[in-house]
């Protein structure tokens, strides 16, 4: 690392100019670039929205909002960050630029399709950013019937519309990660080679196709109740709105998958990187993420333990809501694990994989509260819930989202952000966080429900320290956004590999070229694995002396 | 600041024992994972730029390890809390059945005795009370935090919710199933009394049309009373004596004449055709609201007492109804 790295003369970014060059590209790097401009904007839409609502709920009695414009608020917060950013965030931008570059691939499979999907993205985000700006949307993001299709006054018809559109967009991906992992791998790059990050995004892909096109027919059959009359679900016509929720939930509740799974695969690249040490227990991990697609299908009902649902079906569905907790326990357990023995700093993306750990183990474990019918049956519908999944959605997925962002940021623009200053939001974005949602397991536990635009005045001391989180937050946000545009431009010249990492992707130049490789690479190394890789520069072998609580490997491979 | 509400149902320790189980499981893990987290980041920190860590590549004993141990502490967690939850959804047989209707925006309850109230349930101590509940609009959900128990309030069905109130006192009602604009206006009270009061309270006359009197006065303004014959000689079965018992239906099966099936009956009349009689009641769907339903409903159980009398002479010839 004595020379000083130098910024590649051609690359993706440069190849071609102009607005066309862009909009009508086929290059996954690129397109994955057109994501991140345009879900970054719906994360600040929904970010708006989230102020609003902790701007608003300072106070018992509701003194900023309307009881509707309320309502409004925490529907569209939610409808924007679910299916507009959480669910394409990791895989529609990491995912698109990387896993081409991780299996050594020119490109996806189906480069067109790659940019339709961007623009269905963009004609069904267009239509609920349309239905928001006319109407409004006030049912929640849940949609549950017959609120939603007999008795809102809101726009649910073109936000209906919308969503349904944009699932093609999330099955399109999917079934082009899918074939892309599955024929254009690399010579010597086999399945157990893979990073952790593909594997993720294969047991996400396959959630994509198979989940989302039953939400596309659950909304069209809202979207017909309400605009047409025919009764699915309205019981005045002899339709069942308990219907829409199973269908709805067997679509949603494994989406929530396709938005953790990505992440654990980015922390599942961090870990090895910054530990330099092969990831502990590759093939459990692997196989964790494909039981956690399987499983999170078998898990729905978990959502309507209190509908009435038949009490025999509530006991099959919490137990395996229990099961899906396990995989997704081995994976914290072998993340851990890695760093017994490792090599460790502190950079940036070190400090959002330490944030995930612990956001995460929170989030999982409070989960087992909400599967488990007991407890359920007094913190369902409470904050106890919106806590734990902003715990998942939030302390998980974003700080995934941001880990990534950080670590392959100098691969996407060829710059380094500020080292310094990342450091620092990471640590205002981890307290903010922890002061925003906490408080509110106390104020499920304490039973204030979900949704309340006034509360009684107990409750406000934690809706304060919240809001007070919350605002906190939001700097943490902003900083990145701020700092990162200021490097791709003006950052320091990064080099192919500046941490260094294993993967392929850091192989290439940074930025690479728009034909990603030069030659297509031949891969004779292991995932994750710093010693056999002189290419890197590293000491080998390590320098700690032996011990440390690990056994060597034996049992497999 | 409190962490826990009152404990006030006979549920209510059972939930926060389970809750404190799990807490102190969940701390265990999060605790021993934080601290060996941050050991390792101690003890393996970075010494110099190019050092790199050991070569390991698992460890299938560990990972048998801790897949078994959190799986057999799930399957605890799960076991514990299903009994629980049985318990919850089955209500004992002496319960103090109350009517709940929930609408956009409120509550409307009515004891036994036909008393009425809106936004505030009266109810004794140490007595089980069962809440039959049922929808005018939306999806609306009855939930008491002191009590830990909630239930969905769901159009086109009777949901059951029952608990044992324990402490005297008045708690707070909440609607935790979002419901429209003013879902978190949809609240009130719940006041437990001790038994005399309890009494004293229900005997004070309000004013309340009695419900059985208002079925009666529907019964004839339905027309109902024109084919369901007391005397069991009409187009459709007499309904003296029907509530709570089976009634054998023309597949060979029989049913429990509970809330629901009266409910269906009056509003699907074909789904269950009660045997030897004709399908020919009309729907009185959209005809009539909740509450009036309620109120045959009382007035159905208020036949109870009569003797049943044989089926009439001529249904089986004659065009019949249902029932």
């Amino acid at each position: 690392m004595a020379v000083t790295p130098k910024f590649p003369e051609k690359h993706y970014l440069n190849q071609t100019y102009g607005i066309r060059s862009w909009l009508l590209t086929t290059d996954h790097k690129r397109i994955a670039l057109l994501y991140l401009v345009s879900v970054t904007f719906f994360f600040f839409v929904g970010g708006f929205f989230a102020m609003m609502i902790r701007l608003h709920l300072l106070t018992p009695d509701g003194y900023l909002l309307s009881a509707d414009t309320y309502n409004k608020m925490f529907t569209m917060h939610g409808v924007a960050m679910i299916f507009f950013f959480l669910i394409p965030s990791i895989p529609a931008i990491f995912g698109n630029f990387l896993i081409p570059l991780m299996i050594g691939a020119k490109d996806l499979a189906f480069p067109k399709i790659n940019l339709l999907s961007w623009y269905i993205y963009i004609v069904g985000g267009s239509l609920t950013l349309y239905a928001m700006v006319t109407g409004g949307l006030d049912t929640g993001w849940t949609f549950y019937t017959p609120l939603s299709t007999v008795y809102s006054n809101s726009a649910v018809a073109p936000a209906v519309v919308g969503i349904f559109i944009t699932g093609f967009s999330s099955i399109l991906t999917g079934l082009n990660f899918l074939v892309t992992v599955h024929t254009m791998r690399a010579p010597g790059m086999t399945w157990f080679r893979l990073p952790l990050f593909v594997w993720a995004h294969y047991a996400t892909s396959v959630v994509m196709i198979l989940g989302t096109p039953v939400v596309a027919i659950t909304l069209a059959l809202a979207g017909m109740e309400r605009l047409f009359g025919l009764g699915f679900f309205n019981p005045a016509m002899g339709g069942d709105p308990i219907l829409f929720q199973h269908l709805f939930w067997f679509y949603s509740h494994p989406a929530v998958y396709i938005m953790i799974l990505p992440a654990m695969g980015v922390i599942s690249e961090l870990i090895p990187t910054f530990a330099r040490k092969k990831l502990f227990g590759y093939h459990f991990v692997a196989a964790a993420s494909l039981a956690i697609a399987v499983i999170g299908f078998l898990v729905w009902t978990h959502h309507m333990f209190l509908t009435g649902q038949s009490t025999y079906a509530a006991l099959a569905f919490s137990f395996l809501t229990f099961l899906v907790a396990i995989p997704s326990a081995v994976k914290t357990f072998n993340w851990t694990a890695t760093l017994f023995g490792g090599s460790i700093s502190f950079d940036t993306p070190m400090l959002y994989a330490f944030g995930f750990l612990g956001l995460f183990l929170i989030g999982g474990l409070t989960g087992l509260f909400l599967g488990c019918l007991g407890t359920d049956i007094h913190i369902h519908d409470t904050y106890f819930v919106v806590a734990h999944f902003h715990y998942i959605m939030v302390g998980g997925a974003v700080m995934g989202y941001l880990g990534g962002m950080h670590f392959w940021w100098p691969k996407i623009t060829g710059r380094m952000y500020p080292e310094w200053l990342a450091r620092i939001a990471a640590f205002i974005l981890f307290v903010g966080f922890n002061l925003t949602f906490f408080p509110q397991f106390v104020l499920g536990y304490l039973g204030m429900p979900r949704r309340y635009h006034v509360y009684p005045p107990e409750f406000q001391v934690y809706n304060v320290m919240s809001t007070a989180g919350a605002s906190i937050l939001a700097v943490g946000y902003l900083l990145p956004m701020i700092y990162l545009t200021w490097a791709a431009f003006y950052g320091k010249v990064a080099g192919d590999n500046p941490w260094p990492a294993t993967g392929l992707e850091w192989k290439t130049p940074s930025p690479p070229p728009t034909e990603n490789f030069e030659v297509t690479p031949v891969v004779t190394w292991e995932a994750y694995d710093f010693h056999n890789r002189p290419d890197l520069g590293l000491d080998e072998p390590t320098g700690h002396p032996a011990g440390g609580g690990v056994v060597p490997a034996h049992g497999h491979d | 600041m409190p962490f826990f509400p009152d404990e006030a149902s006979s549920i209510a320790p059972h939930v926060d024992a389970l809750f404190t189980f799990i807490l102190l499981t969940c701390l265990f893990f999060a605790v021993m994972v934080t601290l060996l987290a941050i050991y390792a980041a101690f003890r393996y920190r970075r010494s110099s730029p190019n050092e790199v860590g050991d070569d390991v590549e698992g460890n299938t004993l560990l990972e048998i390890g801790w897949t078994t141990i959190p799986l057999v502490l799930a399957i605890g967690m799960f076991a514990w809390g299903a009994v629980i939850y049985v318990n919850f959804r089955t209500a004992p047989k002496d319960s103090l059945n109350i009517y709940v209707i929930g609408k956009q925006w409120m509550w409307k309850l009515q004891q036994p005795n036909g008393k009425r109230e809106i936004n505030e349930l009266h109810i004794p101590v140490n007595r089980n009370v069962k809440l039959i509940m049922g929808s005018e609009d939306v999806i609306h959900n009855f939930y008491v935090p002191s009590f830990r128990v909630k239930m969905d309030v769901v159009p086109g069905r009777y949901n059951t919710l029952w608990f044992r109130p324990t402490k005297v006192g008045r708690y707070r009602l909440y609607c935790s199933q979002y419901c429209g604009t003013n879902h978190a206006e949809m609240t009130g009270w719940v006041t437990v009394m001790e038994p005399s009061d309890y009494a004293a309270w229900l005997s004070d006359e309000t004013g309340d049309v009695n419900p059985v009197s208002a079925g009666e006065k529907l019964f004839t303004q339905l027309a109902c009373v024109t084919c369901h014959l007391s005397n069991g000689t009409g187009r459709a079965p007499s309904l003296n004596g029907v509530y709570g018992g089976r009634v054998p239906l023309a597949d060979g099966t029989t049913v429990i004449a509970d809330d629901a099936y009266i409910r269906e009956s009056i509003l699907q009349p074909k789904a269950k055709i009660v045997a030897g009689y004709q399908p020919v009641m009309p729907t009185f769907q959209g005809l009539v609201t909740e509450e009036q339903i309620l109120s045959l409903t009382a007035y159905i159980k208020s036949l109870q007492s009569q003797p049943v009398p044989a089926k009439g002479a001529g249904v089986l010839t004659a065009p019949a109804g249902k029932k």
